[in-house]
């Protein structure tokens, strides 16, 4: 029987296993491989995809269970990289071998829908989930503090930048006495 | 892969990966047609790596693997620094397999060792230069006037009297009928405006929509999905299998064996599981059934205690050193064996028909690939196509031949177009591992404690045997010793030898090969010697490197900006360490802090300075330096691949973890300013983090980590 959602915005229905993973319904039933395998586990976030708006691994949900629910692929994010985490993903130069990314702006957009002026902490906290073995975190940590920037900035307008997003390549120095705890300890980024 | 791979006999090399693979080399790799040549529609293509259209676009020939380190953009940057073109009208293709595109430092086609930039630096500039030249020339025919008075920029020739200016595009047909000149000149760096600036990639915006192509996206028509079912035994082999309950599984195609073990094909890769789940194997496990890591620990260890090694770096007699000595140290450092875990599992797609074979593949060995799926298919290489997509990371892991084997062989027993694609098990089970190691030093200190003897023997698997065969000279492996044998500091005699130890577990290159291990043995050692004559282990190091300018000159960078004489908040601790590998020098300081009750170890901020000579892309060194502390600081906190019944211990993330967000140091990245020829990038970083975490934990605690990885009970 087939089992019908809503996929980027559009309707759409699929004869499959109702057991099947929907990572495996994207990608190898509907051919839309922006989302990616890394663990099939729940462990990595390379797989990460919105379900009624929430950061879901695909690669553990069955395909029955997103049956009328709304499914946001990172194809689906925006069609023409508008969307902030993207754009600030872009500015700062984020990516390397570039597979997790997909997982890793899924979570990120999910983080700022629910939370537009996270901390430190509560980046860390929603991105752990998600592995970067290229070693991205840091201007991954950096994108989502300036995407969270121009989504409070009106369009056009270069917002005040209360978080100091550092650019790529500066090498702004770091404080000796900043909190012991840092990568965890609330405040704006670097 | 290593350093020591350089200017390997490319007879030799063929002996060794080629026929390790393939079993025989039919001869070296013909070109294909490629598609990077001239065609009609590309009027101006002077050379295998540019394309000029009459529309203005310029497309750039890539033939290196993109596996994150940023080749893409630092390759593009050294061609259109001498081409002149308007960055914003470049776009790139990965480059076939074709004899045009060797690695110039492998002389076969290939990404690896930190050559990209090293290697192609001067083949690129000029590939720019002279296409420049032509359509200089060409607009020169049109006007009728000298060359000397047009000068080329930003995508157009202008006439320097009259300003006029002619687009490339306009000048593609003219140009692409002129003789390819061959004096050409290339660029000062004063004058380069784009070499050495902060360049954006230019692959991101296609990996932030979901649209770069990795090997695992590849989607052709009639493909259908496979997994393999191999032994878990290290080396078995299938005795007699039963597909029927696999074949039963909706979606299941076919099941067949091949070389490695039984393919399960069916039309989507969840399928394909569920069939591989289903399939009754019965396996043959061979001599390593009862292999585990105690006794390969033990086969280290007594390689280590065999005097007579092959000799890798002699300075006058430690003998005499240590009679002449004052006090005398000792120390046993090992290393495990390391899986890459490259986030996108090897994948391989393959269509064999009766007059060719494509390959579309996440390789590093693009020269290989080609003579590997030939010989299996029996193709000729010039039939066979190598289509690279992007690679979800390499670190060496994807200059094996393994995934396109399989892919090539379900493809021929299917008789369709048919990708391959490894669970993360399956990807972490059968890896080729770094090496173990196991490296014992022994060291004199005279009366003031400076060092007067080192001694260091080192009993390791060796990589290059199988690969490159003919590299392997009296015993020694020089990627086994690398990051040992050339150590820097002024002492008046050194022996460091090396003791191949065979230990059944298939070896490979990791991000930095044999300096990922020796950095953590020799820079800990080095420490201990400076704890022991009771120096500062930055004053130590800073006296005995005199006469190493570049190493000096990032270490006491580094330490500068760690502010290493400053006090730290308490609880923190600093270490330090330097290492030159792949041409380039590397210091870093860790600054961590231990909780002595649970023996966790919590990483803060990590200085680094790196002088990689003449920098491309700062932008790509900076992220390159990031990506590769934190790949050495994963392993060294909690990489190891461990060994029961023959069998891989480890299978997925969460019993072979990686650093993740939250325990995520702050980096900095600080550039040394140079004018000497560029060095690698993708590498160098990682050796020096591990033996700075553990000099940082001695500061800490006064405990020696001798072993990887960090064991919290080592510190408790």
């Amino acid at each position: 029987m087939a089992i019908q959602f809503t996929l980027n915005g559009k309707a759409q229905s699929v004869d499959v296993d109702p057991k099947m993973p929907l990572l495996w319904v994207l990608r190898d039933t509907l051919n839309l491989t922006g989302t990616k395998f890394g663990c099939g586990m729940a462990l990595c976030g390379a797989c990460t995809v919105h379900i009624d708006g929430k950061a879901a691994r695909s690669c553990v949900t069955p395909v029955s269970e997103v049956a009328r629910k709304k499914v946001t692929t990172i194809e689906g994010l925006s069609t023409d990289l508008s969307h902030p985490v993207q754009k600030a993903w872009i500015e700062l130069d984020v990516p390397q071998c570039g597979y997790c990314q997909s997982g890793q702006i899924m979570s990120a957009a999910a983080l700022l829908a629910k939370k537009p002026r996270p901390t430190d902490a509560e980046v860390d906290d929603a991105m752990s989930g998600n592995i970067c073995r290229c070693g991205t975190y840091q201007r991954i940590r950096e994108a989502i503090h300036r995407a969270a920037q121009m989504h409070a900035a009106p369009p056009r307008q270069k917002g005040l930048p209360e978080t100091k997003a550092k650019k790529p390549g500066e090498t702004a120095a770091m404080a000796p006495d900043e909190p012991a705890t840092v990568g965890t300890d609330a405040g704006g980024a670097e | 892969m290593s350093s020591a791979t350089m200017k390997v006999d490319r007879r030799e090399f063929l002996k060794g990966a080629a026929a390790g693979a393939t079993g025989l080399v039919i001869g070296f790799y013909l070109p294909n047609p490629p598609e990077a040549r001239a065609s009609a529609a590309v009027p101006f293509a002077p050379n295998a790596w540019i394309r000029i259209g009459t529309d203005d676009t310029v497309t750039l020939v890539i033939d290196k693997s993109e596996m994150g380190q940023g080749v893409v953009t630092s390759l593009s940057m050294l061609i259109a620094e001498d081409l002149e073109c308007d960055w914003k009208k470049i776009r790139t293709v990965f480059a076939p397999a074709a004899k045009e595109y060797a690695n110039p430092v492998f002389g076969i086609q290939g990404t690896g060792g930190s050559t990209s930039v090293r290697g192609m630096w001067t083949p690129l500039r000029k590939a720019g230069a002279q296409a420049r030249e032509m359509l200089i020339a060409a607009a020169a025919e049109k006007w009728a006037v000298d060359k000397a008075l047009c000068r080329a920029e930003d995508s157009h020739v202008i006439h320097t009297q009259t300003k006029e200016r002619l687009s490339y595009g306009s000048l593609a047909e003219a140009a692409g009928k002129l003789p390819v000149p061959s004096d050409i000149k290339l660029k000062e760096p004063k004058q380069f405006r784009i070499v050495g600036k902060e360049m954006k990639r230019l692959d991101a915006a296609d990996k932030t929509c979901g649209r770069a192509e990795f090997g695992i996206d590849v989607r052709q028509p009639g493909m259908l999905h496979a997994v393999v079912a191999r032994c878990p035994v290290i080396g078995g082999k299938v005795a007699s299998f039963n597909a029927d309950k696999a074949k039963a599984v909706r979606g299941v195609k076919h099941a067949v064996q091949i070389s490695s073990g039984v393919a399960v094909v069916a039309d989507n890769t969840w399928s394909a599981m569920q069939g591989r789940d289903a399939l009754e194997i019965k396996w043959e496990e061979g001599q390593n059934a009862s292999l585990t890591s105690a006794a390969i620990g033990k086969m280290l260890e007594e390689g280590a205690s065999k005097p007579g090694g092959a000799v890798a770096r002699k300075e006058g007699d430690v003998m005499a050193g240590f009679a002449s000595a004052a006090k005398k140290i000792e120390a046993v450092y090992q290393a495990p064996f390391l899986a890459h875990a490259t986030m996108e599992p090897m994948n391989c797609a393959a269509q064999v028909r009766a007059d060719g074979c494509d390959v579309w593949a996440p390789t590093q060995f693009q020269g290989v690939n080609q003579m590997t799926a030939a010989k299996i298919s029996g193709l000729k290489p010039e039939q066979v196509n190598i289509r690279t997509t992007y690679l979800g990371g390499g670190f060496g892991r994807r200059a094996e031949q393994d995934f396109v084997i399989e892919a090539v062989e379900i493809s021929q027993a299917a008789g369709v177009p048919v990708q391959v694609t490894w669970s993360r098990e399956d990807d972490i089970q059968h890896d080729f591992y770094r090496p173990a190691s196991y490296s014992r030093f022994e060291a004199g200190l005279d009366a003031e404690g400076w060092p007067v003897a080192w001694s260091n023997r080192i009993a390791c698997p060796s990589i290059m045997s199988r690969f490159f065969p003919g590299s392997v000279k009296n015993g020694l492996d020089e990627s086994s010793v690398e990051g040992a044998a050339d150590l820097p500091y002024a002492i008046p005699n050194i022996l460091v030898d090396y003791q191949l130890t065979e230990t059944e577990i298939p070896v490979g290159f990791w991000r930095s090969v044999g300096n990922s291990q020796n950095a953590f043995f020799s820079e800990c050692f080095v420490d201990e010697l400076a704890a022991a004559s009771g120096k500062d282990p930055y004053e130590f190091r800073r006296r005995l490197l005199q006469k190493a300018p570049r190493h000096l000159a990032v270490l006491e960078l580094a330490a500068t900006k760690a502010g290493w004489w400053e006090a730290l908040p308490a609880g923190r601790y600093r270490g330090i360490a330097v290492l030159s590998s792949f041409g380039s020098y590397v210091a870093e300081v860790a600054e961590v802090s231990v909780d002595m009750k649970s023996g966790e170890v919590r990483m803060h901020r990590v200085f680094c300075a790196v002088d990689c000579g003449r920098t491309v892309n700062p932008l790509t060194i900076e992220a390159q330096m990031q990506s590769a502390i934190v790949f050495g600081l994963t392993a060294a906190l909690k990489g190891a691949i461990t060994i029961n019944k023959g069998r891989v211990e480890e299978g997925n993330f969460d019993d072979y973890q990686m650093l993740r967000m939250t325990e995520m140091p702050k980096i900095e990245v600080h550039i040394v300013p140079s004018d000497q020829p560029s060095g690698g990038i993708g590498e160098p970083g990682t050796p020096p983090i591990a033996p700075a975490v553990c000099n940082a934990i001695f500061a800490a605690t006064g405990k020696r980590i001798r072993r990887l990885p960090i064991r919290s009970e080592d510190l408790v």
